[in-house]
């Protein structure tokens, strides 16, 4: 009732102000509207950048590292401290890239809680032959599903698409620019020539293109059983295993907790894309600045028109105050003033931003590397929205509450005096 | 007269300090007792309004003692004065001071919403019935800016009745209006002190006014003469 009698009163001057208090709103909406559709373009776009390589990215990434043994034979000869062994023309012997005991390791992982999915790979490099040119290649041995649904290679597919490839053990998806050195598409066939000089001939499914031509220029996709079949290999042979969890930040811990658990080299997704990380944050950084530049305008403009409302309404105070209204009680009243303004027009901002941001996100966008995106991205997440409205009750907050402290302090005897 | 007293000030002094240092009240004492019509009459800069603003609780800048109902309110903290002015006293000015934006009925009710006692429809009721009293009620809807002087003035008493204070304080209430609309305001004060016994204290320059008062006090450079 109380409560009530406090709004009525602010809710009156705002309507008998109704053209000022609109004017004041419209900063804010200005603000908050620029804020969402900033931040929404600015996010939406990072996602795209960072997805381009992080997505595609695992969490974890384990191999089996090329280098010298830490124990040498040498190491292993009972040694006799006044002797000198000599051995010369130390050479690696084949390289062994398989994991040991790959399905058993896969499964162990797979029993972390932090672990979200475990996905194996067969890597290995081949020759692509069409007619009289061979083409150095990279060919990944890929369980389909998995890939799909964590790293969305489907998304990198175009034409074509990588179902064909779970099911036909004769498929292949070849990356842009293999395809296009050697002028095959879906539905030609290609040779595949491993290093030890099996051979296959695969059917093309489906093109991939990354965006990045180093990689679109030798990459091709096939499943786990046509890789290991091109090498020669049994089912257990694995070359890679990745790793995607459920929090990012448990990367890194998990990582160096793998490596000392299995003997194995492992690599987290912050070592190997840290540039990543700051770009991201740079970009957010601006927005927030731009967004708060703007807010701060718009708290200026509810600062003078509440200070000008006061100024105005001087012997409203007064009498409120002679008839009992406390100080409290006038501060309460600027105070919810100067919040509605900032309520409304932060919700109208939120809308209009929401409004922009879509209006923007059906402007065509397309760019060769990413067959998937046709229009500009944008992020609607609902948090930016939170935020906006938080932001503008707190910018508006701050702005009423100078002038209506001064209400609440003003003297009414020097109100009735002057008349 | 061994009735109660409603508002009692002992040794009151007033000082304002600019531009020069100088005393406005000079040990003022006085008594209004429940139920009595007092008009307050002097030159014009002799402290009246001063004397009244300190009376009614607004202006706290002052030494000496006051008291409500035979209690001492002199140093209370600003909230509770407020809270006073709210249920205990009702205050008349010289110029018709309303929220002009608000229809006279929201004018009234104001104070009777801010004590909280009675629910919207009770005030409401009440506020009608003052102003019908006070030959208004047909301007119950209209906001404050669309009505006469006169007119005004009969809504601020209305409002200063509207929570049954213990004492009405006026500043030459009358001071703005013409002989006849005065002449209406004097005679509803004098209607409510004898059929409602209501206290009522008066600052007027209107000798006819002041002679149809129970008391008068006059005075004169800060000083009660008695
Ligand atoms: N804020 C102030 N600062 C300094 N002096 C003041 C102030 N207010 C009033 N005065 C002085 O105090 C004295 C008393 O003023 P007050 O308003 O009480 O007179 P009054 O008796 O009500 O006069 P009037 O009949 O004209 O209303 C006057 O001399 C006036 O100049
Ligand atoms: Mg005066």
């Amino acid at each position: 009732m109380y409560k009530k009698l406090l709004w009525f009163i602010a809710g009156m001057h705002i309507i008998t102000r109704l053209k000022q208090s609109i004017v004041a709103g419209l900063g804010v909406t200005f603000g908050i509207a620029t804020f969402i559709t900033l931040i929404s373009f600015m996010t939406g776009l990072n996602g795209l950048l960072d997805g381009l390589t992080l997505d595609r990215t695992p969490h974890i990434h384990l191999y089996n590292e090329t280098g010298p043994t830490k124990v040498q034979p040498l190491d292993l000869v009972a040694g006799t401290p006044t002797d000198w062994h000599l051995i010369r023309s130390v050479k690696p012997k084949p390289q062994q890239s398989r994991i040991h005991a790959a399905p058993t390791l896969i499964k162990a992982i797979s029993t972390f809680p932090e672990v979200a999915a475990v996905a194996p790979q067969v890597s290995t490099q081949a020759f692509y032959t069409a007619g009289a040119i061979d083409l150095n290649g990279l060919i990944a041995g890929i369980d389909v599903e998995q890939e799909e649904r964590w790293y969305k290679l489907g998304d990198y597919v175009s034409p074509g698409s990588i179902v064909a490839l779970s099911q036909n053990d004769n498929a292949i998806i070849v990356g842009a620019g293999v395809a296009k050195k050697l002028s095959v598409g879906i539905g030609n066939k290609i040779q595949l020539v491993s290093p030890r000089g099996n051979s296959l001939s695969l059917k093309i499914v489906g093109t991939y293109q990354s965006g990045l031509a180093e990689v679109d220029d030798v990459q091709s996709y096939v499943n786990l059983k046509t890789a290991q079949r091109l090498i020669g290999e049994p089912d257990s042979y694995i070359t890679d295993i990745n790793i995607k969890l459920h929090d990012l930040e448990q990367a890194f811990p998990l990582a160096q907790r793998l490596e000392r658990l299995y003997d194995i080299k492992a690599v987290d997704i912050g070592t190997a894309n840290a540039q990543f990380d700051t770009g991201t944050s740079i970009r957010n950084i601006i927005t927030y600045a731009v967004s708060i530049t703007l807010l701060i305008v718009a708290g200026f403009g509810i600062y003078n028109i509440l200070n000008m409302f006061i100024q105005e309404k001087m012997n409203d105070i007064a009498i409120l105050k002679a008839t009992g209204f406390s100080g409290a009680d006038v501060m309460k009243i600027f105070i919810i003033q100067a919040m509605t303004i900032g309520l409304a027009g932060g919700t109208v901002g939120l809308l209009l931003g929401w409004i922009f941001s879509y209006t923007i996100s059906r402007i065509p966008f397309e760019i060769e590397a990413l067959p998937t995106v046709t229009t500009y991205p944008i992020n609607f997440n609902l948090t930016y929205y939170f935020i906006g409205i938080a932001f503008a009750l707190i910018a508006t907050f701050f702005a009423g509450y100078l002038p209506a402290s001064r209400a609440r302090k003003m003297d009414p005897v020097d109100v009735l005096r002057r008349q | 007269m061994g009735r109660k007293s409603v508002i009692r000030a002992e040794s009151i002094n007033k000082f304002f300090q600019q531009p020069v240092p100088f005393q406005v009240l000079k040990n003022i004492s006085l008594d209004v007792a429940s139920g009595e019509f007092v008009s307050v009459m002097g030159k014009s800069g002799c402290g009246k309004s001063t004397l009244l603003y300190i009376l009614s609780t607004m202006d706290t800048d002052y030494t000496g003692k006051l008291y409500l109902n035979d209690q001492l309110i002199t140093g209370l903290q600003a909230e509770q004065l407020a809270a006073i002015r709210n249920e205990h006293i009702g205050f008349v000015f010289q110029f018709h001071f309303l929220l002009p934006e608000f229809s006279v009925l929201d004018n009234v009710s104001l104070p009777a919403k801010k004590l909280g006692r009675k629910n919207s429809e009770v005030i409401r009721e009440d506020a009608l019935e003052i102003l019908r009293m006070l030959d208004i009620g047909h301007i119950a809807e209209k906001k404050a800016y669309r009505i006469s002087g006169g007119e005004k003035q009969r809504v601020a008493i209305a409002r200063s009745l509207i929570n049954s204070p213990s004492i009405i304080m006026g500043d030459e209430p009358t001071g703005n209006l013409d002989s006849k609309n005065s002449a209406n305001v004097l005679s509803i004060f004098r209607n409510l002190a004898t059929t409602e016994g209501l206290t009522l204290l008066i600052v007027t320059h209107d000798k006819d006014f002041a002679r149809q008062t129970d008391r008068t006090i006059t005075m004169e450079d800060g000083i009660i003469l008695p």
